[in-house]
């Protein structure tokens, strides 16, 4: 400890140096502008933020394609795609105010850090004036936090929580996907209708917001027809085998049983119920039944036989026969060989529809795009009439009912539409309590 | 100079002089050079690298000085990060206090954590720590989910009390501040091509980033750095002697924690978010990669190695095929689509391979990490100068530099 002495001239060095230091940043202001990247030049940016590795990584690829697609009619190339079908007709497939359309992409890993981080470099280094993606509720929550704070429009993907329009809604964000209230409520009259009002149902809930919400949704809405809800069973995500989770449902006296996972590990698990033999067993002298709140093709593949016969919801499936969808699924099918998945096609809407808000609107600007967002009610996108409500920025719209296929003709064919959930019908209101808690706030153009 | 030698000092000044003009330093290309892809001067970019080479830079001390390998060090950034945004949402959006707890509250964990792992030695200690940190995310993944917020992490809300800021009518969130002036604030330079970020979030971590390093500096020459040291050579011969290694450990062990911490609070003041990926094991394993690229044991190593990460996962992980199609669209299309195809695995998601072979080239080829690199450059330009007379520069296997503190 010979050198650590301070003379009274080193002291003062320092202090210099240590002041001179702490008075920098303060020269520093932030430059005037009207909103966040304001985009000058003949190009606007876009920023996709979506995972391409980690459990997601599927349904990331196909938003990614679809958002390629939907830049691609953007700025009036291939055949226009749902442009042609959506009511409203401000686009003019000139890029968006006539200023061409350009993307940065960014890899989310499905990770909440992660994904901001790379939200983040869009902002600052690309310019990028709006943000989209994400296959996680947790994501989508977090990014959309960040596009408030950071005076940006987000427009969530792929996120089924009643969180993202809930209790962490803001002002800055919209959904245009459905939510875990909404699968409840179309799935409800179905599961009563096939299965009979006394079923008692036992829950196994991937552990974290989503399948809680999930969870919460689904049990209220069984309860609420009669159904008994036997346990409710938390199992850590990305569980790989879930034997363990199935064995005690048999003894439990539960004659339903609720996954409430998604991705591999829907996968997973529906593959251990089955190869349990549960749906061959008789409870309470009825059928043992499996049902899958929330269905996607791309998890119906990973599944493959074991799906035949189940029910679930979806947000929109690639074989529905009207003028939008059909569209969509044949620019989609022309460019990549495949039809797209839902999460294709709600990236796809939520490009165009915040490109028809800032055409609507006259600016880039945040407020001015979610005020022509808010209340919009618009058509042509595949899911029939849809309202953006202003409460919640929450879009509502008809629910599919879907079944595993029991003879599929391919490897994409293997769900079917049992039925239509009228949009009416999986309404609630915005201070329900299962989305209370949260406020939108005031929009916020940065700057 | 505040107590260092004379090479120490200069060390030093270069190191805050390299700091202080960061956002020149990574923004070398000019906006229509084509090359403006591979500018990293935007702020967060430049945060990251200052943040977690203080996390390094800490986590050397540990390693690099005691041999002891932890695992877990992830565990202390996200317990910082917590501490910092529950600080935010009670207390005040200053971040002088988040950044005061996130160093205590870590530094407790590290007490626990380490009065336990260190009884063990080795890779015993390493699995302990791993299973520390694992445990940490679990919990903070799913039990704790009142207070971590689970997987959607810890964020700020309207609703949250503040008691210091005070009743605000604002419908918008509050932004981290210090004494006002805010964190995502900068200021932009136009200038030679190029637009230079000076952001106030950075200046104020590349300080107290120079601090940590000073600090750092000081522990390596110190009396206790040569006992640490000493612990990585020969535990064994220092017990036999009746010296007792322990609390020389476990005070290195916290120190190292509060450093996570720090670098975590720092973290959430710059995006108030704590999520709970940020103790998984891949973030330990992060830190221990940082590190070893750098050059453990080495003082300035860490902090290459964590620019060196951060800036791959950043900018080569942005350039998508697309970007790919526009450098190559001269080439042939044949030729085209195979050159774009073989790059498209090393940039966009195949970031990580990029990584492993960087790390792979550097373990086998500089043993001593990228600063090894530097001075073997240094010794090639010195001696291809002025071949040394051999009574000018000793052997230095035989004739080792004298210490500088002897007990």
């Amino acid at each position: 400890m010979s050198n650590s002495l301070l003379t009274r001239r080193g002291l003062l060095k320092t202090s210099a140096v240590a002041g001179a230091g702490l008075a920098l940043p303060t020269i520093f202001t932030s430059g005037a502008r009207a909103f966040t990247n304001d985009p000058t030049g003949g190009t606007v940016t876009l920023g996709f933020n979506v995972p391409q590795s980690g459990a997601y990584a599927d349904e990331g690829a196909d938003e990614l394609r679809a958002y390629e697609l939907a830049v691609e009619h953007l700025n009036g190339g291939g055949d226009g795609g749902m442009l042609n079908t959506f009511s409203s007709k401000a686009l003019e497939g000139n890029g968006i105010l006539g200023k061409k359309v350009e993307y940065v992409t960014g890899d989310t890993q499905t990770k909440s850090d992660a994904a901001r981080a790379s939200a983040k470099s869009m902002i600052e280094k690309d310019g990028a004036v709006m943000i989209t993606g994400g296959s996680s509720s947790g994501v989508a929550i977090a990014v959309q936090g960040l596009c408030q704070e950071a005076g940006v429009i987000f427009m969530a993907g792929l996120t089924h929580s009643n969180d993202t329009t809930g209790k962490d809604k803001k002002a800055n964000g919209f959904r245009h996907f459905f939510n875990a209230y909404m699968s409840a409520a179309a799935l409800a009259p179905v599961l009563e209708k096939l299965y009979g009002k006394d079923r008692t149902a036992y829950h196994l809930t991937a552990d974290y917001s989503w399948g809680w919400t999930q969870e919460e949704s689904i049990a209220a809405a069984t309860e609420a027809m009669g159904w008994k809800t036997a346990e409710k069973v938390r199992t850590p995500l990305g569980a790989g085998d879930f034997s363990s989770y199935i064995a005690p449902v048999l003894n439990s006296g539960a004659d339903v049983l609720v996954l409430n996972h998604y991705g591999g590990d829907m996968v997973n698990s529906l593959t251990n119920a089955v190869q349990f033999g549960l749906r061959d067993k008789q409870v309470n002298g009825k059928n043992f039944e499996i049902v899958v709140p929330l269905y996607s093709r791309l998890m119906a593949r990973g599944a493959g036989k074991n799906v035949a016969g189940i029910h679930g919801s979806t947000n929109w499936h690639w074989s529905l026969q009207d003028d939008a969808s059909k569209a969509f699924v044949k620019s989609f099918g022309t460019k990549y060989g495949f039809p797209p998945s839902q999460a294709a096609h709600t990236v796809y809407c939520q490009t165009l529809l915040y490109a028809d808000a800032v055409a609507r609107g006259g600016s880039f600007n945040p407020c001015s795009v979610a005020e022509a967002l808010e209340g919009f009610e618009f058509d042509g996108l595949g899911n029939g009439p849809t309202l953006y409500r202003a409460d919640d920025h929450q879009c509502f719209k008809d629910v599919l009912v879907v079944r595993g296929k029991e003879n599929p003709t391919s490897e994409f064919d293997l769900l079917e539409v049992v039925e239509v959930t009228p949009a009416a019908q999986v309404t609630y209101d915005a201070d329900h309590p299962m989305f209370a808690g949260g406020a939108l706030g005031a929009c916020n153009p940065g700057a | 100079m505040l107590g260092l030698n004379k090479t120490d000092s200069k060390f030093l000044l270069i190191v805050i002089l390299l700091t202080l003009f960061t956002p020149f330093l990574m923004q070398p290309f000019a906006a229509d050079s084509g090359l403006d892809q591979f500018n990293g001067g935007y702020p967060d970019l430049m945060q990251k690298v200052a943040i977690f080479g203080i996390f390094a830079v800490g986590f050397n001390i540990l390693f690099g000085l005691t041999g002891y390998l932890s695992f877990g060090h992830a565990a202390f950034l996200g317990m910082g990060s917590y501490a910092a945004v529950w600080m935010f949402k009670l207390l005040t959006m200053n971040v002088i206090p988040a950044i005061l707890l996130s160093m205590i509250v870590s530094g407790l964990l590290a007490v626990i954590i380490g009065y336990i792992s260190l009884r063990r030695s080795g890779i015993y200690f390493s699995i302990l720590t791993l299973a520390f940190a694992q445990m940490c995310y679990k919990m903070a993944y799913s039990v704790l989910t009142p207070i971590t917020n689970g997987e959607t992490g810890l964020q700020l809300s309207l609703s949250d009390p503040r008691i210091l800021d005070g009743a605000t009518e604002s419908t918008s969130l509050p932004v981290t501040n210090i004494f006002g002036l805010a964190m995502n604030s900068s200021y932009k330079l136009e200038a030679l091509n190029r637009v230079f970020t000076f952001n106030v979030g950075f200046y104020f971590c590349a300080i107290i980033a120079s601090i940590a390093f000073y600090i750092a500096i000081r522990l390596f020459r110190s009396p206790f750095g040569m006992m640490l040291r000493a612990v990585k050579s020969n535990q064994q011969r220092m017990n036999y002697m009746g010296l007792n290694t322990k609390p020389y450990t476990l005070a290195a062990f916290v120190i190292s924690g509060m450093y996570a911490g720090l670098a975590g609070g720092l973290l959430a003041a710059m995006d108030p978010l704590a999520g709970a990926d940020r103790m998984l094991w891949t973030a330990s394993g992060e830190v221990v990669i940082m590190t070893i690229l750098g050059g453990a044991g080495t003082l300035m190593g860490p902090v290459l190695g964590a620019g060196v990460i951060k800036y791959l996962e950043n900018i080569f992980s942005k350039i998508n095929e697309s970007v790919l199609h526009s450098w190559f669209h001269w080439l042939p299309d044949g030729l085209e689509e195979v050159v774009v195809w073989v790059f498209a695995r090393f940039t966009g998601e195949g970031w990580h391979l990029t990584l492993g072979l960087t790390f792979m080239l550097v373990v086998t080829f500089l043993p001593g990490g990228l600063v090894e690199g530097i001075k073997r450059l240094k010794k090639l330009t010195k001696r291809g100068q002025k071949p040394k007379d051999k009574l000018d520069a000793p052997d230095p296997e035989h004739t080792p530099p004298p210490s500088k503190h002897v007990v």
